[in-house]
């Protein structure tokens, strides 16, 4: 691993994404998983966990960097909100590597927007 | 918006939560997580690990029950329906499998005003049944103005 190497990781979240992590999460809230409540609130219609979107990010780490035991920290922001049936991509890039943690800045994109942005992540190496 | 910070460092009882298989199964399937270390018991011991291992974003599910009673604690007074989740840490020790028995501690890291907004910091604090720091978190919350 050194500075500069990038991965990628590319999802399409389902129409019922959300209620299979509601019940897999235990994180109910109707805004994702009641269209009608979610546009009484304002909201476009059903919107993604933004933890949901944030393991989508995990994810990218540790298939990308040799299994789960490598991340020892991860942060990020949450933006904008995530959507059902539109492709999510998670981008990574390595930012230094130090003797035994590397540091990795991340992203997650849809639509044109970043819905987490200022990831931040330690790989333990 | 006006906050309360009384409870700032507030310390909310133990929440115990028993890893099980077929849970880490489920959880790992809504994350798109398809290791065989997560979903064949087999597979994660003939790898070194006692049983199926937990996605690192499993920590979601052992710690949220601990953080409920923070979140609808009168004295924190948070508008659930203007809540926003702002920002997420987790740092993570020894991987979680199914079998662990997780202990987690919420505590009431701090409460702010960002121009019309309130934030609230949730701090937690996980441990398994060796007492070893499985996973800390930082939770930051952010509520519109009512």
């Amino acid at each position: 691993m050194k500075p500069g190497d990038e991965f990628e990781l590319t999802v399409t979240p389902d129409r019922f994404i959300t209620v299979r992590y509601a019940g897999a999460s235990g994180d109910f809230n109707p805004i994702h998983i009641d269209e009608e409540f979610a546009r009484q609130v304002g909201l476009p219609g059903r919107i993604l966990h933004g933890l949901w979107t944030m393991a989508q990010v995990a994810r990218a780490h540790t298939e990308a960097l040799g299994g789960p035991d490598k991340l020892e920290r991860l942060s990020v922001q949450f933006r904008g909100m995530g959507v059902m049936e539109s492709e999510i991509v998670v981008h990574g890039i390595v930012r230094e590597v130090g003797e035994d943690r590397a540091i990795v800045d991340s992203e997650a994109r849809q639509n044109g927007k970043r819905i987490i942005r200022n990831g931040e992540a330690e790989i333990r190496l | 918006m006006a906050v309360n910070t009384a409870a700032i460092g507030k310390t909310y009882p133990p929440s115990l939560y028993a890893v099980g298989r077929e849970k880490v199964k489920e959880y790992a399937a809504a994350v798109g997580e398809h290791s065989p270390l997560y979903h064949d018991h087999l597979a994660a011991r003939a790898a070194g690990f006692d049983d199926v291992v937990a996605p690192p974003m499993f920590a979601v599910v052992f710690t949220a029950r601990a953080i409920m009673p923070a979140l609808f604690d009168p004295e924190v007074g948070i508008d659930f329906a203007r809540m926003v989740h702002g920002s997420q840490e987790f740092r993570w020790g020894p991987l979680v499998v199914a079998g662990d028995e997780i202990t987690t501690v919420a505590t009431i890291d701090d409460i702010s005003t960002r121009g019309e907004m309130g934030v609230y910091v949730f701090a937690t604090e996980s441990r398994n049944q060796r007492d070893e720091v499985v996973c800390s978190g930082v939770w930051s919350n952010l509520v519109r103005p009512g």
